[in-house]
């Protein structure tokens, strides 16, 4: 059996479009330093470190080695992962396992970017297929476009739905002091006369790129009792793959089956059969706004085609039935290494109680999902009861 | 914190090439492209669905895929865009002149679909659903651009 293991600390930078003030090392140990004191732990009671981060965007390979005194990883047991979109959620999935397996007690995942030091929609071109796919789908922004019209068209939601889901990222993120985007003033007019980048994805419907780091601490049963007064325990966590190509998966956003996949095995895990209902508070890895709504949808919060009426009914507003991202999510923040931790993180505030202004009352169950271009995803559920 | 701030940074520029093997399946599909401008898929004996591009093995029943079938040149639109926003284009190093339509295209008798350039700009005019016809190339040479765009049909 496995044993039980508890989130018991996070921290995290100030994420930036641009972090001039700091090399990579020291934007981990920001992370890592304020993760220590909120466990009040030194790194010498880490047992093991796991880092995520997508190598290619700042040009270099391996950083579990250069970055070592900013991870304090020295002699430490340690991977790195690097699964796109996804790798925050895996590298949390991956501590939570190391931790379960009996063979580590307390495991920190560390999540980082700096993307200002490369050229993000360059380097993501490349998760399409060279042969078949790169050269047309003009990056994340272009392959978004062509599933939103799909969604648009399955699900009849409009262009005003999916801009009220970037505005309320956006105003939420004015509650979190560690999101990059802050407009407090965003209307969804702005958004629907911001420019159009692939019709119908316009700029402020998509994330932003950001510098950033984050750092979470996973322990077992004993430990996480005696070192946090109210630890998130992890109650389940899923993962599934799609086929290869863009083009396998029949219906895109409207249909993302390794999504639905993955919440509908780990609410079985978790024991929860209405998750609208038995979630308090979900983060989820919505790049865009569209993707959002969509994902209302296949994780289940509402019926196939209602994720537009979801967002117009405010039942995902931080004071409505189910927030979402009360960080501000990745509409607001997004430092794609970390990106999927800092869902995990943000789900693991909520449940401890620390989530300051962006406190979803009384959350007592919380989702986190991390997302790779529809092809992955990862899911993790935590609680304030122990699985 | 400050972007005012004298904060100072080094620049570097890395200048790569890359070649990729097409393999033995999409050998196959590119020459019958070049040849006989046939655009071929792969069925699969367990569950049928036709596959674009070519491969050795259906993800879903994970059987061997053997049969080729022929599907297209014509199909129907299940996404689209108008890319307004420059980008590097991979196959080039070079900015792609904007703006130009991209689809997730289902040609006739595949199951899977088929990313490529659609020949029109204008948001009113394409939509999911309308039917498109593959244009060749005169000259082909064996890759996706032996394809040059899908043309919109009339409805």
């Amino acid at each position: 059996m496995p044993r039980r293991v508890a989130i018991i600390a996070t921290g995290q930078t100030k994420h930036a479009a641009r972090r001039l003030d700091v090399n990579i090392r020291e934007l981990i140990s920001e992370a890592v330093i304020r993760a220590l004191q909120d466990a009040d732990l030194t790194m010498q009671q880490i047992d093991a470190v796991l880092l995520s981060n997508m190598e290619p965007f700042e040009g270099f390979l391996f950083p579990e080695l250069w970055a070592v005194e900013g991870w304090g990883g020295y002699m430490k047991p340690s991977v790195k992962f690097n699964t796109g979109g996804t790798v925050g959620t895996t590298t949390a999935i991956a501590a939570y396992y190391y931790v379960a397996s009996g063979i580590y007690d307390v495991v920190m995942a560390i999540g980082f970017q700096k993307q200002s030091e490369g050229h993000t929609q360059t380097a993501i071109t490349t998760v399409g297929d060279p042969i078949w796919e790169r050269s047309i789908m003009a990056g994340a922004i272009g392959n978004f476009a062509v599933m939103a019209t799909t969604y648009m068209h399955e699900s009849g939601v409009t262009e005003e739905q999916a801009a009220k889901a970037a505005v309320k990222a956006r105003r939420n993120a004015c509650l979190n002091e560690y999101a990059h985007l802050q407009m407090p003033d965003i209307t969804v007019e702005d958004v629907l006369k911001s420019e159009m980048l692939a019709y119908p994805v316009k700029r402020l419907d998509m994330c932003p790129q950001s510098d950033g780091a984050v750092a979470v601490i996973f322990a077992e049963e004993s430990k996480a009792q005696r070192l946090c007064p109210r630890p998130a325990w992890v109650k389940a966590v899923a993962t599934a793959h799609e086929q290869q190509y863009m083009g396998d998966s029949p219906k895109r956003l409207a249909e993302m089956r390794s999504l639905i996949a993955a919440s509908r095995r780990a609410y079985q895990a978790a024991g929860i059969t209405n998750p609208r209902k038995e979630l308090d508070v979900a983060e989820i890895y919505e790049v865009a706004s569209f993707a959002e709504l969509a994902m209302y949808e296949n994780l289940g919060f509402c019926e196939r085609g209602e994720g537009g009426k979801l967002i117009d009914m405010g039942v995902t507003e931080l004071t409505g039935e189910l927030p979402v991202n009360p960080s501000g999510g990745v509409m607001s923040t997004n430092p794609i290494g970390a990106t999927a931790l800092i869902r995990v993180a943000e789900a693991a505030l909520q449940i401890m109680g620390k989530a300051g202004r962006r406190q979803v009352e009384g959350a007592r169950m919380a989702l986190a999902t991390g997302y790779g271009g529809n092809a992955w995803t990862d899911i993790m559920i935590l609680s304030r009861e122990k699985p | 914190m400050s972007e005012e701030s004298p904060m100072l940074r080094v620049e570097f520029f890395l200048n790569t090439e890359y070649h990729y093997a097409v393999g033995h399946y999409g050998t196959r599909f590119f020459t019958e492209l070049r040849d006989h401008a046939r655009i071929m898929g792969m069925r699969c004996p367990e569950c049928g669905r036709v596959y674009i591009p070519p491969r050795p093995v259906c993800g879903i029943c994970y059987r061997e895929l053997q049969e080729w079938v022929e599907v297209g040149p014509e199909g129907t639109i299940v996404g689209w865009t108008v890319v307004r926003i420059p980008f590097i284009d991979p196959m080039t190093g070079e900015q792609r002149p904007v703006p130009y339509g991209f689809a997730i295209i289902r040609l006739d008798g595949a199951s899977t679909s088929l990313y490529h350039f659609l020949d029109e700009t204008d948001e009113s005019k394409i939509a999911v659903g309308k039917r498109v016809r593959a244009v060749f190339r005169e000259q082909r040479e064996g890759s996706l651009r032996d394809i040059l765009y899908f043309r919109l049909l009339e409805d």
